[in-house]
């Protein structure tokens, strides 16, 4: 949290003038969801599923080079998109309106070892609903890592800047073990919760069904390929967690985002609640590529005031949420991926070390938060 | 090993090929119609009927089991984007050469999907099936003397026994507004000609609702006749009373194609089937809230719309979205978000 806060040139009245806008936009987007958005979203989930069929199908010659390279790039893209612009939305709810069962948060399964099911209650209903409250979103450093000023410094975050390369490459793991609480539920007392156990045997389950089907299975269909198609299946794996990575850091590390006390949100109003969102989140700008590459989580600010519209909207509501931004004089955080995931390694680096100085509250602050 | 036994085993092999798909996700991409795939169909032509019905040709999926004459067929079809679920009467012959079968769709106002499926639907589209179901049909003996009284779209399951089964002796009254309303007209005067039936069409903008006192003058042995009737609920009402009161109400068959129509109001009796628990709701409580209150387990997540860890199946009724005001009414498979929802008129939660 910086010691001034960017929002305290708000009225209360400009906040809720602020919600009412932005309802406005997400009523729009509402209204005019359809046959084209639909069809958006099958043709996404067809290509995807073609592009990993044509690129295992390669693989199964992986002995020789140019198919290694080109199944491997194949398959690379193909777990980009299952988990980023399919997977990630879908477990949004965002395409439940279609009421088509196989395109549905409530019965979609995703190429990740952390079931959707327990994705779904530590992403969709922590961290969207308590975005970047300190103690009680846990993607704030996801639990090992050290991410704001206010957080407290402890010894063990001199080697976050390990930590989160580890976490980048085996990410998919780093969020199953992040979804069911690993850090807390391994304590004694707690380790035999036979909710927790029944959690943990589900996450067993689906890591050995992916490990399988990666390591095992597909290598050896591959017959005289299968190392080659090992070292494949490693290598897509190994960069779609590290691009996810990088593309969710880039969403509420980057300078510039802002993170909020506990207390802070007490009995707050819907404004305000679209107002955390505003200021806790940060975009990542580019190509029309780039936006689908990322699940359009490159439009990280608008996703999260609106987790639940399609992300094919996301390009089109950013213009007005910018111009609101604009208009209510508050720093949209955007830059293009290079820039924005600089900034938030520069973060993790700079945040193992202690605070230079003990952490001056403002008088202003102080009182805002007592009134909020 | 058996053959089935090493057909399932190979199956759960190809399912650690696919995981977490299946490998009819993928086998979908290619051949949606195939044997073991979900029923679908496709649409192959819309034939216009009259200025608001159309017939539609579908080839189901080789899952199909075929039909009975007089059944009708839930049609899954994505309208704006939005999966609907309706039924409508099976209008084609029990065993048609090319294996395609007809519904014969009319546009009632505002209606979402009879309106698509008459102006809009195109061949080549992949629409949801279920397997025909339905009591209205003829006895696997043939009844000697045959009545069909009909109104509107209700001609359409009859018109599908009339292409299946010709009869001895069968007499139908069919009522429509004007001549060229009456949806396949020129088919039941060839009937006519080939004196294969007797009709009486009722025109009711000139001729006025049909008084089904008038049945006595209209078909004067129409008591010692099996009836089958079918059309808008005000006919068959009476058609029910009429049958009664003459002691031959067994001889009556009727179909009513919309059994209740929700109307949405604020708040109503909220029914937890699951749980057996029914409670009275307000238009403006989240039926989360309205659930917890009554001791009914309910899934919750963020409480405010965002995470969707709170749907939950509407079996029946309407509710109204908090936010939008939208209203959602119930369809199989309709889920709806508690925690932003309230009741619009009686509604029935399973939980």
């Amino acid at each position: 949290m910086t010691a001034i806060d960017p929002t305290a040139h708000l009225t209360a009245e400009q906040i809720e003038e602020l919600g009412r806008e932005l309802d406005a936009i997400r009523d729009e987007v509402i209204a005019g969801r359809g046959e084209k958005d639909a069809a958006y979203i099958r043709k996404v989930i067809s290509a995807q599923r073609k592009l990993e069929l044509v690129s295992r199908g390669v693989l199964l010659f992986s002995i020789f080079p140019p198919a290694w390279l080109i199944g491997t790039a194949g398959l690379s893209v193909a777990k980009i998109m299952d988990n980023m612009e399919i997977g990630h939305n879908i477990l949004h709810g965002q395409w439940d309106w279609m009421r088509d069962p196989k395109i549905h948060s409530t019965t979609w399964e995703w190429d990740h070892v952390s079931p959707s099911e327990q994705w779904k209650h530590s992403h969709n209903e922590l961290h969207h609903t308590y975005t970047n409250v300190i103690g009680k979103d846990n993607d704030l450093g996801y639990g090992i890592m050290r991410v704001d000023e206010d957080q407290r410094w402890h010894p063990f975050h001199l080697g976050q800047p390990l930590w989160n390369f580890i976490n980048a490459c085996f990410f998919e793991y780093g969020i199953a073990a992040y979804d069911l609480e690993l850090g807390k539920n391994l304590h004694k007392r707690r380790r035999n919760n036979p909710e927790f156990r029944a959690r943990a045997k589900a996450v067993g389950r689906k890591i050995r069904k992916q490990v399988l089907k990666d390591y095992v299975i597909h290598p050896l269909l591959s017959g005289p390929s299968f190392l080659p198609t090992l070292a494949a299946t490693f290598t897509a794996n190994l960069v779609r967690n590290i691009w996810s990575h990088s593309v969710i850091m880039c969403g509420h590390f980057p300078e510039g985002v802002q993170v909020f006390e506990r207390r802070s949100i007490k009995g707050e109003t819907r404004g305000q609640w679209y107002l955390r969102q505003m200021m806790g989140s940060a975009n990542i700008s580019g190509s029309r590529a780039m936006h689908f590459m990322t699940g359009n989580l490159s439009h990280q600010i608008e996703h999260h005031l609106f987790p639940d519209l399609p992300s094919n909207r996301y390009a089109e509501v950013a213009v007005k949420v910018r111009a609101l931004f604009e208009k209510y004089e508050l720093e949209y955080v955007t830059g293009p991926l290079p820039k924005q995931v600089f900034s938030a390694w520069r973060k993790v680096f700079r945040l193992s070390l202690p605070n230079r100085k003990p952490k001056v509250k403002t008088p202003d602050r102080e009182q805002e938060l007592v009134a909020a | 090993m058996t053959s089935a036994a090493l057909r399932s085993r190979a199956w759960k092999l190809l399912e650690m090929v696919t995981t977490p798909l299946l490998p009819s996700d993928y086998l979908d991409l290619v051949s949606p119609l195939r044997a073991g795939a979900d029923l679908r169909g496709r649409i192959e032509a819309v034939l216009p009927e009259t200025d608001d019905a159309a017939t539609v040709v579908i080839r189901p999926g080789r899952g199909w089991r075929g039909h009975t004459a007089g059944q009708y067929v839930r049609i899954g079809v994505d309208v704006d984007g939005v999966r609907l679920w309706r039924a409508y009467s099976i209008t084609s012959p029990t065993h048609r050469q090319d294996g395609r079968v007809t519904i014969t769709v009319k546009a009632i106002p505002d209606g979402k999907v009879s309106n698509h499926l008459v102006r809009r639907a195109r061949p080549g589209t992949l629409i949801q099936l279920d397997q025909p179901t339905g009591d209205f049909v003829l006895p696997q003996a043939k009844p000697a003397k045959v009545l069909y009284l009909t109104a509107g779209s209700g001609i359409t399951p009859v018109m599908g026994m009339l292409r299946d089964i010709e009869l001895d002796d069968a007499v139908m009254v069919h009522c429509a507004p004007q001549p060229y309303d009456v949806i396949f007209r020129n088919e039941l005067h060839d009937l006519v000609a080939d004196k294969k039936l007797r009709l009486t069409e009722v025109h009711t903008d000139t001729d006025g609702m049909l008084d089904i006192g008038r049945l006595d003058e209209l078909v004067p042995d129409w008591a010692e006749r099996e009836t089958w009737a079918c059309g808008p609920a005000g006919l068959l009402d009476a058609a029910e009373e009429h049958w009664t009161e003459h002691g031959v109400r067994e001889r009556l068959h009727t179909e009513r194609f919309r059994p209740g129509i929700v109307v949405a109001g604020e708040g109503g009796e909220v029914t937890f089937s699951a749980t057996g628990r029914t409670v009275d709701a307000d238009g403006a409580t989240p039926l989360l809230d309205v659930g917890e209150e009554a001791g009914v387990l309910m899934p919750s997540g963020c409480r405010m719309g965002i995470c969707f860890g709170c749907v939950t199946p509407l079996k029946a009724g309407a509710v109204r979205d908090l936010r939008t005001g939208e209203i959602t009414e119930a369809e199989p498979g309709v889920l709806i978000q508690t925690c932003v929802s309230a009741a619009a008129g009686p509604c029935d939660i399973e939980r």
